[in-house]
């Protein structure tokens, strides 16, 4: 079994999954709009130039989010 | 037939047509290149009522009928979080159509569908299209159609940008769903038990009272889930509001009763609501696609968005489009400002010929006329140069990576990387960048967007500070003509803009202090895969709805403002026209920041229109009362004789960059922010920053020459 971290603690090219949302309000409805809800894949495929924000693939859309905002999503790791 | 929802455009485009579809689809999907490969030229843009979305409406014919087509903004879901969600809804709710289209994204069909699922549950009479199937097959996916229709019970239709059959195909499909031809049994969206039950309970109590007039299992969720705007928007189109007749309103509270029995607050609700459209996309999306190889981040986003060349090829992109422009625009100019001042003057003939007064002949064509051909003449090439290469990284999907790449120093400065392009779309023209400040969600950061959309200099002010350039600095150093002047006149520019840019960040980091405190709030900004670009659409699309369409504004406040500046040169009061009073005024204060009144005066004529700084001036100068053609190298003796230096002129070209945008803007800002406070501020805010420094460098000027 992987172990569970928060989405921006992903490096480059490792895939997770998602555990859980703690975030509430509009980010909470912005990741959902996104596709991520719990048991979503997930993998880091780059990050910006100045190491914020990071870039993931989330159900075959690049979608790049916030240091700040990945936080608060809950990951299991790939082992 | 109820079209108060539409903009009133619209009304009649729909009214003339046999049928009326809606065109649905996430952004970035190749939405518009369907729209427009349809349509044609045949399109009307309108804002929603009371909203400020716009979209366009267009109209084509098919073997069986004729069809309006309403371009709906691109959404990602229905569930009214923004703006462009609530028209799309509204407009699938309640205007009552024939069908509606969904245009999918082969590349990405599961969150394509996630739309489609919720458009379907609506509107019963959908049409999939699923668009890009060649860009798909490229990336190793291939999409089964057949299987595709099947799962989700209506008709689906794979169409190619390149492919002019796979549009025909589109209207058969069209016409025999139109015809009700094709039977539709399109996926229900099923929910666990205990919302079920609930949407039984409230379900049939509005069918009771109002019948099917929209779809009522989506009416009813809503209810129940508590949707303000929603349930607002059917009390509107009902007549009545639901929650206030007591046999809804009860059957309302009992299913919410059901909810909490079952331990579902309504945060889980609308998380339940979601997920399972995510799930069913997901489900049906994995039925019709098959991979074989999937190719995810392309190596051009390795580079684009690198550690270190990330920002040296921003600022060379941006100077390759500059220098493109510049050199491309020099000779249309000349030869448009020729040729409109050979019509000029076979005005002036026509004038005399009739012996009209030399007032009505000066005010018409020496004040109108003159100033609209300069104006056109200067305006008109650059913006056909610029607009299409800027399209061109927009097609390109280069521009999401520059938001990307800045969302960073825009963050430190409490600000949104949403903003960086507005700011590239302020290159074109601050009105339209303004207006663009609308794809930013959060009210301050889209404030501080539009307050600081003016350091970015448009294609207004751009002419203005190449010709100063040229002029008094890349001449100055002694670079007199040539290659090497232009890319010395691009590279100069290029500081001048980055001066601009970190004067946005700067005023953007002190908005945030004070008049628009707070933190920048959560952020997703979409990636799309590079596209190849559509080299017809580029240019229909830039030239029409953005050259155009700036030209067009900019001519209608030109020409008036050519008049009454005829009349202040003109009309003399106790022998000196009504402007030798203006700039003798302004003039003590001017000469602290490096200028002279007469350049002050030019600035506040120029208000309708920047273009018409620098022949202002020259018309003062010379005292001849009309804008006249000067060559540059008089230009740079009538400027020096009335005591012009370098100084002079990079003051100049620092108060071009910072001052009061023009009144287009000005407008834009006031109705895009609903007060008049921010438009002031807009005016003050530059025009403040741009007199300090101007004060500085005079400053420092005269005390080294000292």
């Amino acid at each position: 079994m992987g172990n569970i971290c928060g989405l921006n603690e992903m490096g480059i090219g490792e895939r997770a999954v998602v555990e859980t949302l703690r975030v509430h309000g509009s980010m909470r409805r912005r990741l959902l709009d996104i596709g991520l809800i719990q048991g979503t894949n997930v993998e880091c495929v780059g990050r910006s130039p100045l190491g914020d924000p990071a870039a993931y693939l989330i159900r075959g859309a690049v979608i790049a989010i916030r240091e700040t905002d990945c936080r608060d999503v809950l990951v299991r790791r790939d082992s | 037939m109820e079209i108060t929802e539409l903009p009133t455009d619209f009304a009649a485009v729909v009214k003339s047509a046999d049928k009326t579809v809606a065109l649905a689809g996430n952004p970035n999907v190749g939405k518009s290149t369907i729209f427009n490969a349809l349509t044609g030229l045949h399109q009307h843009t309108g804002n929603w009522p009371g909203k400020t979305v716009s979209t366009a409406c267009g109209e084509f014919e098919s073997k069986e009928f004729s069809y309006a087509l309403v371009d709906l903004p691109g959404t990602y879901s229905l569930l009214a979080h923004s703006q462009e969600e609530e028209v799309a809804r509204n407009f699938i709710c309640f205007c009552p159509q024939d069908a509606a289209v969904v245009v999918c994204d082969a590349t990405c069909l599961e969150r394509s569908l996630n739309l489609a699922l919720q458009v379907m549950e609506i509107c019963p009479n959908t049409l999939i299209c699923v668009n890009l199937l060649d860009e798909a097959k490229r990336r190793g996916i291939s999409v089964n159609l057949e299987r595709l229709a099947e799962d989700l019970g209506v008709p689906v239709v794979g169409t190619s940008a390149h492919d002019k059959k796979s549009l025909n195909t589109l209207t058969e499909k069209l016409d025999e769903l139109c015809a009700g031809l094709s039977r539709t049994n399109p996926r229900k969206l099923q929910y666990i038990q205990p919302i079920e039950q609930a949407i039984s309970i409230v379900e049939p109590s509005l069918r009771k009272r109002f019948g099917e007039r929209v779809s009522t299992r989506f009416a009813a969720l809503r209810l129940i889930d508590g949707d303000s705007s929603m349930t607002e928007r059917l009390g509107e189109f009902y007549g009545e509001n639901p929650l206030e007749i007591p046999e809804i309103a009860d059957c309302v509270e009992r299913a919410k009763a059901i909810l909490a029995a079952n331990e579902i607050t309504a945060d889980a609700l609308k998380d339940k609501i979601v997920s399972n459209l995510i799930q069913n996309a997901e489900e049906a999306a994995r039925t019709a696609i098959e991979r074989s190889n999937e190719q995810k981040s392309s190596r051009a986003d390795k580079i684009l968005t690198h550690k270190f060349l990330a920002f040296p090829i921003m600022i060379a992109a941006l100077m390759v489009i500059f220098w493109i422009t510049i050199v491309g625009a020099n000779y249309p100019s000349q030869w448009l400002s020729a040729g409109l001042s050979w019509v000029g003057d076979r005005l002036t003939d026509f004038m005399s010929f009739l012996s009209a007064p030399w007032w009505l002949s000066g005010i018409l064509v020496d004040g109108a006329y003159r100033v609209l051909a300069w104006v056109v003449s200067v305006m008109l090439p650059p913006m056909a140069i610029f607009f299409p290469l800027f399209t061109l990284l927009e097609d390109l999907g280069y521009l999401p990576r520059v938001a990307y790449n800045l969302d960073k120093p825009f963050c430190k400065c409490k600000a949104c990387g949403k903003q960086s392009l507005t700011m590239c779309m302020g290159f074109g023209c601050n009105a339209a960048g303004i207006v663009g400040c609308r794809i930013i969600d959060s009210p301050r950061e889209k404030l501080i967007a539009m307050l600081t959309n003016v350091f970015v200099p448009c294609n207004g002010r751009f002419p203005m500070i190449i010709t100063l350039i040229s002029l008094f600095i890349v001449s100055g150093i002694g670079v007199s003509s040539g290659f090497a002047a232009s890319v010395l006149s691009a590279a100069i520019l290029t500081v001048v803009i980055l001066l601009g840019i970190m004067m946005t960040f700067l005023v953007s980091r002190i908005l945030s202090a004070t008049l628009l405190k707070g933190e920048p709030s959560s952020f997703t900004l979409e990636l799309p895969p590079f596209r190849k670009p559509q080299i017809g659409t580029i240019l229909v699309r830039s030239l029409l709805d953005r050259t155009v369409f700036v030209l067009g504004r900019a001519a209608a406040v030109a020409a008036p403002a050519g008049a009454i500046i005829w009349i202040l040169a003109n009309v003399s009061i106790g022998g000196a026209p009504i402007l030798n009073y203006i700039t003798d005024f302004l003039d003590p204060f001017a000469q602290i920041v490096g200028m002279d009144g007469v350049i002050l005066t030019a600035f506040l004529l120029g208000l309708p229109a920047n273009e018409i700084v620098i022949p202002l001036i020259a018309m003062m100068y010379t005292q001849t009362g009309a804008l006249t053609e000067i060559a540059s190298a008089q230009m740079l003796e009538l400027f020096t004789a009335n005591g012009w230096t370098v100084v002079t002129a990079v003051c100049v070209i620092i108060f071009t960059l910072m001052h009061f945008p023009c009144s287009t803007s000005l407008l834009t800002i006031k109705k895009e922010s609903g007060s008049v406070k921010w438009a002031v501020l807009a005016a003050v805010i530059p025009t403040i920053c741009g007199l300090l420094l101007c004060a500085v460098i005079t400053g420092v000027a005269r005390i080294i020459r000292m």
